[in-house]
C-alpha cells in the first residue's frame, strides 16, 4: 500500500487563536471590564446613610495612578484570556487584587478632605466586581495547580496575614467600612469572638452528641431511620423559627430554675443561639456518620474481628479511622453552615457579627453591613480550606 | 485437633449447618467443600466463635472454645478470608503485626516476626513492609492477608476461600504457597472453597457440605471411589473422575524399580500429568527421575491405568 504522502494540513490560524483563548478569563474579563467601564468605582457621601455619588476610576484617582491601575488591569486581562501558564495566571491576578485594593483605598483618601470625619467614601461595584472577577481567576489558577494541602494552608495563612497587616497599616483608614470599624473596634473584637465560639462551640457540643448518635445508628439500623427523620425534619426548621420555638422553653427553664438562669440560660441570648445551631448541626453529622461506617469496607471489619479484636478495638482501630474523612467532610459542612448562620442568632440577642448587619440594615447604613458580612465570608472560606486540606491529608492511602 | 460435635447453627426455621459432626486432624488439610447456602462459611466461623452455634460445641485441643471469650480464642486462631481484608490505613508492616501486638509481643519480636513472613512469601521486606495495600498487586494483597493470620504463629488456620478473587495463574501459585507453609508450620488448616479442584488439589481430607448437612468427609480418593451420596459423585464429577483420581497419586509413590526408556518425568508429577505425557510422546513407560536428577524407577502405562480404576 502506497503510503500517503501528504502532510496533514496545518489547522487554519483561525482556529489555533480560537482554540487558544481561555474562555473563563474571557467571560471574566468581559464582566470585570464593564463594571470597570460602567459601574462606579467608589460612591462618595456626604454623610454614611445618604446614598452616594458615584464616581469611575479615573474621575476618583489622580491621572497617573489612574493609568497604572488601568494598565495592570488590563495586563490581567490579557494574561486571564490569552496565557495558559497557572503560575503567570496566579501572579497576574494577585497583582491586580493588591493593586485595586490599593486604588480604592487611595481613592478614599483622596477624595476625602483633610480633617472632615463626615464625609464617607466608599467602595462601588465597579470595585467590588472586579475584585471577585479576580478572586475567581486566583481559585482557578490555585486549582489547575494542585497544590498539596499544606501549602493550600500556608496560602490562606499568608493571604489573612496579608490582609490584617494591610489593614493595620492605616493606608485604607479613610474607606468607609473601615471608618465604621474605627467607631466599632472594641465591640468588633468582643462579636467577632462571639461568633466564633458560637459556630465552634456549637460544633463541639454536635460532634460530642452526633458521633456517638451515628454510631448507635450504625449498629442498630432499627433506629437509623428513626433518628435520621427526626433531625432531617429539625434540619427543614427555618433558623429564625427554630431560634424563636427556642425561646418558649428556654424562657420556662430559666424562669424555674435560678441555677440555669444563673448560668445565662434565657429565652434569648446566646443559650437559644447555640442549642438551635447545635440541633442544625447533628444532622450532618451524625448522617456522615452513618454513610462513613457504612463505607468502610465490610471485608477489613470481618477480618478485625477474626483475628480476635474487641468490639472497642474494631471500632477505634479500624471503622472510625477509615470513616474519619467521610466525617470530617461533616464537619466541614457544619462549621462553614454555623459561621453563615450564627449571623441570624444576633436577631435574637446572641451576638456575634450579625450585630452589624442588623444594626446596618436597621439603620440603611450598607457600610456597617459590610463590616460584619466581611469577616463572616472570610471565616467560612477559611474553615472550607483548611478542613478540605484536612480531610486531603487524611484520605490518603485509604482507597 | 479440632472435634466438631454435633454442631447447628439454626435461623429462624432454617438450619444453616444441621448437626455437624467431624475430626479435623492437626498438622493437615482439611478442605470443607459445598455450592453456595451449603452452610460451609457458617460452620468455619463456629469454631472461630464468629458465629455462635446455636447447639453442638467445638473442641480444640480437647479444650471446649467457649471456655474462654471470643476474642481471645481468635488471637490464637489464624483467620484469612476471600478478597484478603487488608486495613487499607495501616501498612504490610502494621497489618501483619496486627495479632502480635494485640498479644502485646515485644516490638524486636514484632519486628523479626513481620520480616520473616514477608520473606517466606517473597516480599521483600525493604521494599513492601512501609507499603500500603493498595500500593501492592492482587496477589501480593493475597501473600500478605495469609502472612497476617499467621503472623502469631497459631496452630489452626481457618481460610474462607482465601483464592477466590485471584486469576487462575495467581491461584495456582498461592495453592503452592498454601502447600508449602503448611508443611513448613505444621499448621492444621481448615479451608472453605466451592471449587472441587481446589478441594482436591490442597485437602488431605475434604467434607463435602449441602444444605447444611455434611455428606461425606474422607481422603480425596474415597469421595471419588466411595461416593456415600448421589450429590457427592455429582460434586465429584463423573466425567472426569478417573482423571481427578490420577492426579491425586505422585509418579514417586508408585514408580517400579528398573531403568527403562522413555521420557523422563518428575518424581513429584501426578500420574495425570504423566499419562498426558506417555499419551502426547506415545511411549509405554516413562523413566521417574528425582529432583536433583537420580532415577528413581520407572512408571509403566499398565501401571497408571490400574490407578485410575476403583479398587
Amino acid at each position: 500500500m502506497l503510503q500517503s504522502a501528504q502532510p496533514q494540513s496545518p489547522p487554519s490560524a483561525s482556529i489555533a487563536w480560537a482554540s487558544r483563548i481561555d474562555r473563563l478569563g474571557a467571560l471574566l474579563t468581559l464582566v470585570g471590564a464593564a463594571a470597570v467601564l460602567w459601574l462606579p468605582f467608589v460612591l462618595v457621601k456626604a454623610n454614611r446613610i445618604v446614598p452616594g455619588e458615584p464616581r469611575a476610576l479615573w474621575e476618583a484617582l489622580p491621572g497617573l495612578a489612574a493609568g497604572g491601575c488601568t494598565a495592570v488591569l488590563l495586563l490581567s486581562a490579557l494574561v486571564a484570556v490569552l496565557i495558559g501558564n497557572a503560575r503567570i495566571r496566579l501572579g497576574v491576578a494577585l497583582l491586580a487584587v493588591v493593586t485595586v485594593c490599593l486604588a480604592v483605598a487611595a481613592a478614599a483618601s483622596a477624595l476625602t478632605p483633610a480633617g472632615n470625619r463626615v464625609i464617607r467614601v466608599a467602595a462601588g461595584a465597579g470595585f467590588w466586581v472586579p475584585l471577585v472577577c479576580l478572586g475567581l481567576l486566583c481559585t482557578d489558577a490555585i486549582t489547575r495547580l494542585r497544590p498539596a494541602p499544606a501549602r493550600r494552608v500556608l496560602m490562606l495563612l499568608a493571604f489573612l496575614l496579608a490582609a490584617v497587616l494591610a489593614l493595620a497599616s492605616g493606608f485604607f483608614d479613610h474607606l468607609s467600612v473601615m471608618r465604621e470599624y474605627a467607631v466599632n473596634a472594641e465591640r468588633f473584637a468582643a462579636e467577632l469572638r462571639q461568633h466564633g465560639l458560637l459556630a465552634l462551640g456549637s460544633l463541639g457540643a454536635a460532634v460530642i452528641a452526633g458521633l456517638p448518635l451515628g454510631i448507635l445508628c450504625h449498629r442498630v439500623p432499627r433506629l437509623r431511620a428513626g433518628i435520621l427523620g427526626t433531625l432531617n425534619v429539625i434540619q427543614t426548621i427555618p433558623a429564625i423559627a427554630l431560634f424563636g420555638i427556642m425561646m418558649a422553653p428556654l424562657g420556662a427553664l430559666a424562669a424555674a430554675l435560678p441555677l440555669a438562669q444563673r448560668l445565662g440560660i434565657r429565652g434569648i441570648g446566646a443559650a437559644p443561639a447555640a442549642v438551635a445551631l447545635f440541633l442544625y448541626s447533628l444532622l450532618p453529622i451524625v448522617a456522615n456518620t452513618v454513610l462513613g461506617l457504612k463505607r468502610v469496607s465490610q471485608a477489613a471489619v470481618d477480618a478485625a474481628r477474626g483475628m480476635g479484636m474487641t468490639n472497642a478495638q474494631v471500632l477505634w482501630r479500624i471503622e472510625l479511622p477509615l470513616a474519619l474523612p467521610v466525617i470530617l467532610t461533616g464537619i466541614r459542612v457544619v462549621l462553614v453552615q454555623n459561621i453563615g448562620m450564627v449571623t441570624v442568632a444576633a436577631l435574637i440577642g446572641g451576638g456575634g457579627l450579625g450585630t452589624f448587619v442588623f444594626q446596618g440594615i436597621g439603620q440603611t447604613a450598607i457600610d456597617l453591613v459590610l463590616l460584619g458580612a466581611i469577616p463572616i465570608v472570610v471565616m467560612a472560606f477559611s474553615a472550607a480550606v483548611l478542613l478540605d486540606a484536612l480531610v486531603e491529608v487524611l484520605d490518603r492511602g485509604k482507597r | 485437633m479440632i472435634t466438631v460435635e454435633n454442631l447447628t447453627k439454626q435461623y429462624g426455621a432454617t438450619r444453616a449447618v444441621d448437626d455437624v459432626s467431624m475430626q479435623i486432624p492437626g498438622n493437615s488439610i482439611t478442605v470443607i467443600v459445598g455450592t453456595s447456602g451449603s452452610g460451609k462459611s457458617t460452620l468455619l466461623r463456629m469454631i472461630n466463635r464468629l458465629i455462635e452455634p446455636s447447639a453442638g460445641r467445638v473442641l480444640i485441643e480437647g479444650k471446649d472454645t467457649r471456655s474462654e471469650p471470643a476474642h481471645l480464642l481468635r488471637r490464637r486462631i489464624g483467620y484469612a478470608i476471600q478478597g484478603h481484608g487488608l486495613f487499607p490505613h495501616r501498612t504490610v508492616e502494621e497489618n501483619i503485626a496486627t495479632v502480635p501486638r494485640l498479644l502485646r509481643w515485644s516490638a524486636p519480636r514484632v519486628r523479626a516476626r513481620v520480616e520473616e513472613l514477608l520473606r517466606v512469601f517473597q516480599l521483600d521486606p525493604a521494599q513492601y513492609a512501609r507499603a500500603f495495600p493498595h500500593e501492592l498487586s492482587g496477589g501480593q494483597q493475597q501473600r500478605v492477608g495469609v502472612a497476617r493470620a499467621l503472623a502469631a504463629e497459631p496452630a489452626v488456620l481457618l481460610m474462607d476461600e482465601p483464592f477466590g478473587a485471584l486469576d487462575p495463574i495467581i491461584r495456582a501459585k498461592a495453592q503452592e504457597d498454601l502447600l508449602n507453609i503448611q508443611r513448613r508450620f505444621g499448621t492444621t488448616v481448615v479451608l472453605v472453597t466451592h471449587d472441587m479442584d481446589e478441594a482436591f488439589h490442597l485437602g488431605d481430607r475434604v467434607a463435602v457440605m449441602s444444605q447444611g448437612r455434611l455428606l461425606q468427609y474422607d481422603r480425596p480418593a474415597v469421595l471419588l471411589t466411595r461416593p456415600a451420596d448421589p450429590f457427592v459423585s455429582r460434586m465429584t464429577g463423573l466425567a472426569d473422575r478417573a482423571m481427578r483420581l490420577l492426579s491425586l497419586t505422585t509418579a514417586g509413590e508408585v514408580a517400579s524399580p528398573g531403568e527403562g526408556g522413555g521420557p523422563r518425568v518428575a518424581a513429584s508429577a501426578s500420574l495425570r500429568e504423566v499419562l498426558s505425557e506417555l499419551l502426547w510422546s506415545g511411549a509405554h513407560a516413562a523413566l521417574v527421575v528425582e529432583a536433583d536428577g537420580t532415577v528413581r524407577g520407572q512408571l509403566s502405562l499398565e501401571t497408571i491405568l490400574a490407578h485410575g480404576r476403583p479398587r
